[in-house]
């Protein structure tokens, strides 16, 4: 009965993991580059928050279907479909969800002392291990937003989900999905329930968020 | 022996100017860079660390740190650097941000020592007072056992009686190690206890150059003391005219001839200059 939550969680798991290895050089890059090609880039991984998700859906579609070269080349080499099935949530979900790991991420690094960044050049660190032992400890408010914000927003996602993964049980009908077809089916007892859970989960994750960076801003007095 | 040789266009409070000088630097000197604020001091510094880039030419001994086809990067330039502001580690302790430059626990432990931080080594910075902060910057330069210590008027955000103190810690950890060092500063008595030469930059052009003794004394000729000062005040009482100057953080009172006075205007930068006198020190 609660399948749809666990793939839902399953994808925002795994979503969570690919943006974060693939949004902390890029926020990273964004933080520190005065290249004109910024705006384009930010504005690029900024769209998913304008973009009606039928749009991205539709997009992605196309772009994976086995009329596309991409998908088709996927299925013959590797006879794997890349729509309606657990992977294409996957990708679909990476880019719709993009921004809301990039932008805290790339505020947080903006935020750091520029000094304090150069002291570990002058350490002779490299730009990775700058990151990884003073970058990032001192964000962890930002990056907790990033990865809290990412999950949840990847949960509460439909209109991607429905487009590219249509909503084959136990593959890819997720939580959200699932209760819009209860409503439809007038199971309102069901829609309930699961509604239920997802307006509980999702205000104590948020509740943890806020504590957390309370908590943290009063011990390094920010 | 550091020779520098440097070009570059700045874009300062007034408008475009440019950074141009040549420098050769002994081993082991203490060179106090002094000048009004803007006039490329700070630039220099970043441009020696590698943080900024520049046109010309920068070279330690063999090392070249910079020529027109080569930059090489902050990382392989042995360098100490002291910011202005603290630029510690926020997330490590005193003692993890020394090691963080470099694995080598007795130099940290003998560094805290020297400069008294033994008993703080396990705090994090946001507990310590600014001087504190300083001290501990100043510690984690050394860790790398620099060739060239970079210290960017490290003092300027400090109680008087906390420079004194820094002061003395700063030249016994340059005799100590023996690092060849370049300090921003516009203390002229700071000038005078630490540096072995003095450059004064204006409008990124080296105006000045020599000992401490030569740049800063401005007595001349048959003067016995000399002070510079901006005149405040003019008052005409009865016959003479009274003169009010700041020099430094004090206000003195001169008089002056009706002729002399004529001469002055209410703002301008005065010389203030006696001869032959026995002043008393008490």
């Amino acid at each position: 009965m609660f399948e749809p939550f666990y793939i839902s969680f399953k994808l925002a798991t795994i979503t969570v993991i690919i943006l974060f290895c693939i949004s902390l050089p890029l926020a990273w890059y964004l933080s520190q580059t005065r290249s004109k090609i910024k705006p384009f880039i930010e504005a690029l991984t900024a769209l998913p928050i304008v973009l009606p998700p039928s749009v991205l859906g539709f997009y992605i579609l196309v772009a994976l279907s086995q009329n596309s070269p991409l998908g088709a080349f996927f299925k013959d080499t590797f006879d794997i479909s890349l729509v309606f099935n657990f992977t294409s949530l996957v990708i679909a979900s990476s880019f719709y969800s993009l921004p809301f790991m990039v932008q805290p991420l790339q505020s947080g690094f903006e935020s750091l002392n520029k000094n304090m960044i150069e002291a570990s050049y002058l350490a002779g660190k490299s730009q990775f291990e700058t990151v990884m032992k003073v970058a990032l400890p001192n964000i962890k408010p930002a990056l907790l937003t990033a990865i809290i914000i990412t999950f949840a927003h990847t949960v509460g996602e439909f209109g991607v989900v429905l487009m590219v993964g249509g909503s084959i049980p136990g593959e890819t009908k997720v939580a959200s999905v699932a209760i819009y077809e209860m409503v439809e089916i007038m199971d309102y007892k069901g829609a309930h329930i699961y509604s239920a859970i997802m307006l509980g989960m999702s205000f104590i994750v948020l509740l943890s968020v806020y504590t957390f960076n309370a908590k943290h801003n009063k011990k390094f007095g920010l | 022996m550091i020779n520098i040789e440097l070009y570059k266009k700045l874009h300062g409070a007034e408008g475009e100017m440019f950074l141009d000088l040549e420098l050769s630097i002994k081993e082991g000197e203490f060179l106090a860079l002094s000048g009004k604020s803007g006039s490329g001091k700070t630039t220099l510094l970043r441009i020696l660390a590698g943080l900024e880039e520049a046109h010309g030419s920068i070279s330690l001994n063999k090392e070249t740190w910079l020529d027109e086809e080569n930059t090489l990067a902050p990382q392989k330039r042995s360098i100490g650097f002291v910011f202005q502001e603290h630029a510690l580690f926020e997330n490590m302790t005193v003692l993890e941000n020394l090691l963080y430059v470099a694995e080598d626990k007795s130099l940290a432990l003998r560094l805290l020592e020297i400069t008294e931080l033994t008993k703080l080594q396990k705090r994090y910075p946001k507990a310590l007072s600014g001087g504190q902060k300083q001290r501990v910057s100043l510690c984690r330069a050394i860790m790398r056992r620099p060739k060239l210590l970079l210290l960017d008027e490290p003092l300027s955000a400090l109680d008087p009686s906390m420079r004194t103190k820094l002061q003395q810690e700063i030249l016994t950890l340059h005799k100590e190690f023996n690092i060849t060092t370049i300090m921003v500063s516009h203390e002229p008595s700071e000038i005078y206890k630490l540096a072995s030469r003095v450059i004064v930059l204006d409008n990124g052009k080296i105006v000045e150059d020599g000992s401490p003794k030569e740049v800063l004394l401005k007595t001349n000729g048959s003067q016995k003391f000399s002070f510079n000062g901006e005149l405040l005040e003019l008052k005409k009482i009865d016959i003479i005219y009274v003169a009010i100057v700041s020099i430094g953080q004090q206000l003195v009172e001169v008089v002056l001839s009706e002729d002399e006075a004529q001469k002055l205007t209410i703002g301008q930068k005065v010389n203030i200059s006696t001869k032959a006198f026995n002043p008393t020190l008490s």
